[in-house]
């Protein structure tokens, strides 16, 4: 069958199936399990609706089950046993042995240097594309070209910046604008993507340029939300415009300053398409996500893989922990 | 200090005008209420006195000095925003230091001028509180404190009282006119559309309606008397009652007959010219009373009773007058639905509109 | 905030220009690869695309002297062209590598043993010699040609049909679709009735399980790769389209039931409660009035899992594979970094083909994106 055939027969039976498991058991519980009359219908109404709930959760619970929580504790044990050896526990053997390795060491460092860079840079632009947009007229068609590479994948975004870092032997026109501008302002031509410790920010410069409009509509809202009478207020006292921006609004979108960068934080954590396209870990760029790539499908090392992966997994908790924390103090 | 001079002040958003043309003349000192309906330009035009709308037309002084130009910190005044407009992440004192903070007072001056403030507004305890842990009232005193604090030449009140309770409210009310009493020479203007808070604050009250000033008058001068019936009906609750009639014959007193056909005397003057011609009769409920025997104004039948204990409101329909006709009587009555009463007033308290809505001056 | 007394208007205009800077730096990445698209790949690689307008200079490699020798009076002669595909002047030419632009069209090259060399400003050459060069190694001509602007859609058919160059990329952005539709539509459903259970209905370990969806949604997918490899593998899945929409919806799931869920909570009270009282079961309820209601979140969601299932690589290349067969657009164009990373007419064109349904999902549906985005992240702010 035609893979593209499969994919309509599959929405169909995916979307059929969903609607008929939801259907007929409702049916099932309310019409024969517990039916609404006889000597006992208000007993049957009640157990019927205890059931409900669980009816409605279960497709969702399972697959959430199965493709996220099942997987964390499959991998940490997958990270503690060693595949050549047909699956022997090694305990944390797996764990030191990726701390010898110098390639581990530097996608580390790589990594926090990302996690400190990409987020205060996203947000930092993101914040000032949100006030200076929204104070004119052609403001929302500014925000949506801002906005726009949020639409584009990081591969295709590889792409786009990698033909910006092009580089022409000496002496031919240069078609990489980095070079082009290099050249005018009279440098040589360079390989930029070969030179430590500077491709890296390079590197962070795609995501940036992709999260600072996730940043800035989500800020843009923030303050757009903050009263304006304390605005107001804050003029008649005497602000000027930048204290305003700093004393009064930045201080009162804090909290959706802290969501926008944890939540970039995140995608920098998972960060590894643009690695893998761009330089693909070589001079020094490795990061954690393209690390564990090599080491679970190019060294098929399953459990330095799993064991890298876990540090991945240590390292979102915080925020994990945070996001839980604060989602029940709402719900309250 | 400073008295303010409004002078064709006009407002207009593109090619809408909102303010046609404010003259006003505002003592240092005084305690002025903006009231009127909402939407009359009254938040507007105290707005625009404090720098946050810029001025379309005419000009505003403040102290002698044009200020059309002059960026609200600088125009000396300080404001209360109805929503208090607190910066919620700074505590009380931050608060109400942050302008002497921009302005870089010295500590000791911020310090000094921010306890004394809390010492008058009693939100000494608070001073390290957050506003979110404050209540309504508290935060309303703090958001007056901070006014207070830039030591304005003019106070400015924008409906300060509309998101407290009634109990509070009333309390508020107190506080804030014993403020201005311990700040003689601060001139204050506040922005209301309770007429209650008008009558019982202001020195001067400057009724507006649709973007003009109706009427400029001490509270009773504006309750005696009103310059038009949007003015009389504005101020007094229940509204004045409004019957239509014919003048009978003009002159000091003039006689006035009812549509049913009664007639009666009131001892308004009238141009000769106004005989014959239709004209509003206006009385307060507060005003009629129940006729004994003798001469009467107007008969009708009762066809609500609402009885508050200390007083007897009584709904009438009668007259011909497009709403039912309201007296507020003294006192508990044994008056039902469906009685036909007859109904008086003192001469005295009468008033005569003619046909464009305008008193005949008594 | 420009009513207000004494905001001064310079400020604007630097804002004006700020943000007109903003938005310049923005684009330029993504219409570089536009315009890099449409130009051919001559051009492409001697000259930047922000020069694509002007006439383009290039240095040609050098093109040895070819052609039947004729004999004409007593002069042997060869004749040929530089240039006989593309329209091309030459505005220098030389015969050594060290001296390319040695002499002007028209003029003549005295060489060894007579010979002498001419070039026209249009590319024709005529070698002359006193005596046959047949057999001879016969001189290169270096040229600097200069020719007009050109633009194509070459590329796009080449990319998109031709089954050699670019090695399908017209088959990866089927396979694409493949996956991202039913990838898209198969989550919504599961997760709009859990979604309803979480918001509107009651029982023991709700709060519980709405937080343990809110740690879900930030579990890196990186940890579920191999487990779920070899579970795909013990049931029969294997690697294949099935298992990609299966990865896909599990992966979907927390942010479909979290923004479902946040969205159908903020409902009115009042309607599902007189629902109810009009005697309506939990399962109508939802059918004829939340799930209508929640459209907008419905197609908040759908435009995420879209995006986010188009444009990812990582479960692509796990459970699909990379077989030419069944790569996707995103895993087709990291090969051709690996494979064709000079040609930019390549590149370009598949990167553009690859990001233009996201851009246009993008544009025609910006409002219910940011309202989605609005949903999912804006909380304890």
């Amino acid at each position: 069958m035609h893979p593209a055939l499969a994919g309509i027969v599959t929405i169909i039976v995916g979307v059929g199936g969903c609607i008929g498991y939801f259907y007929f058991s409702n049916l099932f519980i309310d019409k024969i399990l517990f039916p609404a009359k006889g000597p006992n219908i208000s007993r049957n109404i009640n157990r019927a609706n205890m059931i409900r709930p669980w009816l409605f959760l279960f497709p969702a619970l399972f697959a959430l089950g199965l493709y996220l929580a099942y997987p964390v504790f499959a991998t940490f044990w997958l990270s503690l046993t060693d595949r050549d050896a047909g699956g022997a526990f090694v305990g944390f053997d797996n764990y030191s042995q990726m701390m010898t390795e110098p390639k581990f060491w530097e996608a580390i460092r790589n990594n926090m240097l990302w996690l400190i860079v990409v987020p205060a840079m996203s947000t930092a632009f993101g914040l000032l594309a949100a006030q200076l947009t929204d104070r004119i007229t052609w403001g929302n068609f500014a925000k949506s070209l801002i906005f726009m590479p949020m639409a584009i994948s990081f591969v295709g975004a590889s792409v786009i910046w990698k033909l910006i870092y092009d580089t022409r032997p000496e002496g031919q026109d240069q078609i990489g604008v980095l070079n082009a501008i290099w050249l005018y302002f009279g440098g040589e031509p360079q390989t930029w993507l070969t030179i430590t410790p500077w491709n890296n920010f390079l590197l962070m410069l795609v995501l940036i340029w992709i999260q600072t409009g996730f940043a800035m509509v989500i800020l843009s809202a923030a303050l757009r939300g903050v009263p304006e009478d304390t605005v107001e207020a804050a003029i008649i006292d005497g602000a000027n415009p930048f204290q305003i921006f700093f004393k009064i609004k930045i201080p009162q979108i804090m909290g959706t300053i802290v969501v926008v960068w944890t939540t970039i934080t995140i995608v920098v954590l998972k960060v590894f398409d643009i690695v893998l396209a761009m330089t693909n870990g070589q001079w020094e760029t490795q990061v954690l996500a393209n690390y564990m790539y090599d080491k679970l499908f190019r060294a098929f090392d399953w459990g330095v893989g799993s064991a890298s992966a876990m540090i991945i997994m240590l390292l979102v908790s915080p925020i994990l922990v945070w996001n839980v924390y604060n989602a029940r103090k709402e719900m309250r | 200090m400073a008295g303010l001079n409004l002078s064709s002040v006009k407002k207009a958003y593109g090619e809408v005008e909102v303010l046609h043309g404010i003259d006003l003349n505002i003592e240092e000192g005084e305690f002025i209420v903006f009231v009127g309906p909402s939407g009359c330009g009254k938040s507007t035009l105290l707005r625009m006195i404090a720098g946050l709308e810029t001025i379309t037309g005419g000009t505003l002084e403040i102290g002698g000095q044009m200020v059309n130009d002059v960026p609200p910190a600088q125009r000396g005044i300080a404001m209360v925003f109805q929503s208090y407009a607190l910066y919620p992440h700074m505590t009380v004192y931050d608060n109400m230091a942050f302008g002497m903070r921009i302005a870089r007072e010295s500590k000791e001056e911020i310090h000094r001028r921010v306890s004394s403030a809390a010492e008058i507004l009693q939100l000494t305890p608070y001073l390290d509180r957050l506003p979110k842990a404050l209540s309504g009232g508290q935060r309303q005193r703090v958001a007056i404190g901070r006014a207070i604090c830039r030591d304005p030449k003019v106070f400015l009140f924008d409906e300060p009282l509309s998101n407290l309770d009634a109990a509070l409210r009333v309390a508020t009310r107190i506080e804030i006119a014993k403020l201005k009493e311990s700040m003689p020479e601060t001139t204050m203007i506040y922005v209301t559309h309770d007429q209650v808070e008008a009558m019982t604050l202001a020195d001067r009250i400057v009724v507006l309606s649709a973007g003009y000033i109706e009427q400029v008058g001490s509270p009773l001068e504006l309750y005696r008397h009103p310059r038009n019936i949007f003015v009389a009906q504005f101020i007094g609750s229940p509204s004045m009652n409004i019957i239509p009639v014919n003048i009978e014959t003009a002159g000091e007193e003039t006689a006035i007959r009812f549509d049913d056909g009664h007639s009666a005397t009131v001892p308004i003057g009238t141009p000769a010219h106004a005989a014959g011609s239709k004209a509003q009769f206006g009385v307060r409920p507060e005003d009629l009373r129940i006729a004994q025997n003798g001469a009467w104004l107007f008969e009708g039948e009762v066809s609500i009773v609402e009885s508050l204990g200390e007083v007897t409101l009584l709904y009438v329909d009668g007259g011909n007058a497009e709403e039912p006709i309201i007296a507020k009587i003294p006192g508990i009555h044994d008056i039902k639905a469906g009685d036909t009463l007859r109904f008086d007033a003192d001469p005295d308290v009468l008033h005569l509109f003619n046909e464009d809505g305008l008193a005949y001056q008594g | 905030m420009d009513r207000i007394v004494g905001q001064k208007s310079a400020l604007l205009w630097a804002v004006h220009i700020s943000v007109i800077l903003l938005v310049l730096v923005w684009v330029f990445p993504t219409i570089g690869l536009f315009v890099s698209s449409f130009r051919t790949s001559d051009q492409i690689s001697s000259s930047g695309w922000w020069s694509a307008l002007s006439t383009q200079e290039r240095s040609v490699p050098a093109i040895r002297v070819a052609g039947d020798e004729r004999q004409d009076g007593n002069l042997y002669v060869v004749e040929g062209e530089l240039f006989p595909d593309t329209e091309a002047n030459v505005t220098a030419w030389g015969t050594s590598s060290r001296r390319p632009t040695e002499f002007q069209p028209g003029d003549t090259a005295e060489l060894k043993d007579g010979w002498r060399l001419t070039v026209s400003a249009t590319g024709t050459y005529r070698l002359t010699s006193p005596q046959s060069v047949e057999g001879e190694r016969l001189p290169r001509i270096f040229s600097t040609a200069a020719s007009p602007p050109e633009f194509t859609l070459g590329n796009y058919r080449n990319v998109l049909f031709s089954s050699t160059a670019a090695a399908g990329v017209g088959q990866a952005f089927i396979n694409t679709l493949t996956v991202a539709i039913p990838a898209t539509v198969i989550p919504i459903l599961v997760a709009a009735f859990a979604a309803y259970a979480l918001a509107w209905m009651q029982f023991p370990g709700r709060a519980l399980l709405i937080a343990a969806i809110v740690g879900l949604l930030v579990v890196p997918l990186q940890l579920a790769l191999i487990p779920l490899l070899q579970l795909h593998n013990a049931v029969g899945i294997g690697k294949g389209y099935l298992g990609v929409w299966l990865a896909h919806t599990g992966f979907g799931l927390p942010l479909a039931i979290y923004l479902l869920r946040n969205y159908m909570v903020g409902l009115p009270r009042d309607i599902i409660e007189s629902a109810k009282v009009d005697g309506a079961t939990d399962f109508e309820i939802f059918v004829k009035i939340v799930l209508p209601l929640s459209f907008p979140a419905l197609a908040s969601f759908a435009i995420f899992q879209f995006l986010w299932t188009w444009n990812d690589l990582l479960v692509a290349l796990v459970f699909l594979g990379t077989d030419d067969d069944t790569l996707v657009l995103t895993g087709r164009l990291v090969n051709l970094l690996g494979s064709r990373g000079g040609d930019w007419e390549i590149l370009a064109t598949s990167a553009f083909v690859s990001i233009v349904v996201p851009l246009m999902v993008f544009f025609a549906m910006q409002k219910y994106l940011v309202r989605g985005l609005l949903a999912g992240s804006v909380k304890g702010g």
